[in-house]
């Protein structure tokens, strides 16, 4: 739910990473915090375990510049990916405005990278959302790896509705501002439209 | 989208901002903080710069969306009010409205008690405002044409500008 300020000339969006465990929500959000320009961005903030496992969540607040003189800034979260977690991911993923799916390339996770899309429009459901409208972004991450399948086969079990898809290596930052960008221009005409 | 934005503007920012300002010097406390339940800050008064707003909206957010969740498992609506002690500072966080969460940063200086008693009339004060926020927001959603939308005339070269070096 975005949050405009007329008085401070201000807008605010949330976008949340939303995926299986390990499939690499935190390390986009790193890689954005380390490379980001130290002001344009806050503090990254991270709930995780003693084995830096997503425990609630991750959060970074960026800011984007200008857009027809307001200020834009979006607020980055990423869920906890592991199973048991759901309860804190349908909370975190109150009033967002736009989803990136992180989804795991490697081929011993494309199941979970479907159960997780299943999850996720589930819980949207339960905030008010429809993961058919909702600004959406498929990220196709850990390209880089030996058993990753290939992009057609994964656009074919996980793209549903025609969304940007953004192959990535998240770790070395390749394909993290794109999708981000993706994102943005998404979740920004949508709320033109509207 | 499912709801409708926050949208905030000059006139009941000022009200939101002057009510927080009474109750922080009212109650002694070193900071007020205004933010809504996803997490954004609204309003702040006091020594704010000697904290990370940004993400003390985010974690008040998160604490009390994690309480809600705790609560529902136990039967109840919600936990409107949740009090943090600490060894100088004390974290006492309260809901207003449908959508608002009040912080109140205080030390030795002030007490529960008394924070207890200015945030229940603060917090009428500001839902009144929260409620006139909302129909006012839908109000101008009703009226698009006199309405000056931010992104009525943005561009994809307006877009592309944001990620820009």
């Amino acid at each position: 739910m975005t949050f405009i300020n007329y008085a401070n000339r201000e807008i605010n969006c949330k976008i949340v990473y939303y995926g299986p465990g390990l499939c690499g929500k935190t390390t986009n959000i790193q890689w954005i915090h380390e490379q980001a320009n130290p002001e344009k961005r806050g503090k990254l903030v991270s709930l995780a375990t003693e084995t830096d496992r997503t425990l609630f969540f991750d959060f970074l607040p960026l800011d984007m510049g200008m857009v027809k003189g307001f200020k834009v800034r979006f607020h980055l979260y990423t869920v906890p990916g592991q199973v048991f977690y759901d309860a804190s991911r349908k909370l975190i993923l109150r009033g967002c405005d736009g989803v990136i799916f992180v989804a795991d390339s490697q081929r011993a996770r494309l199941e979970a990278n479907i159960e997780s899309i299943a999850n996720l429009a589930t819980n949207l459901k339960e905030n008010g959302f429809d993961i058919r409208t909702i600004p959406y972004v498929l990220q196709l991450n850990k390209r880089d790896m030996p058993t990753a399948a290939p992009v057609a086969e994964m656009e074919e079990l996980l793209r549903f509705r025609g969304e940007p898809v953004i192959e990535a290596v998240a770790f070395k930052g390749t394909g993290v501002i794109e999708t981000l960008k993706a994102a943005a221009r998404q979740i920004l005409m949508e709320l033109q439209k509207n | 989208m499912a709801k409708l934005d926050l949208v905030m503007f000059e006139e009941e920012f000022s009200q939101l901002q002057a009510i927080i300002g009474k109750l922080q010097i009212e109650c002694s406390a070193k900071v007020v903080f205004l933010v809504d339940k996803n997490g954004q800050q609204i309003a702040a008064s006091g020594d704010v710069k000697s904290i990370d707003a940004t993400s003390l909206a985010s974690l008040t957010a998160g604490n009390v969306a994690a309480t809600d969740g705790l609560a529902k498992l136990i039967g109840e609506k919600e936990f409107s009010l949740l009090f943090h002690e600490g060894e100088k500072d004390n974290l006492h966080i309260s809901i207003v409205g449908k959508r608002g969460i009040l912080v109140v940063l205080f030390d030795m200086n002030s007490s529960l008690a008394l924070v207890r008693l200015r945030v229940k009339k603060a917090s009428r004060e500001l839902q009144e405002i929260f409620e006139r926020v909302e129909e006012r927001a839908q109000l101008h959603a009703n009226e698009s044409a006199r309405f000056e939308s931010p992104f009525s005339e943005i561009t994809d070269d307006d877009i592309d500008k944001l990620f820009g070096d």
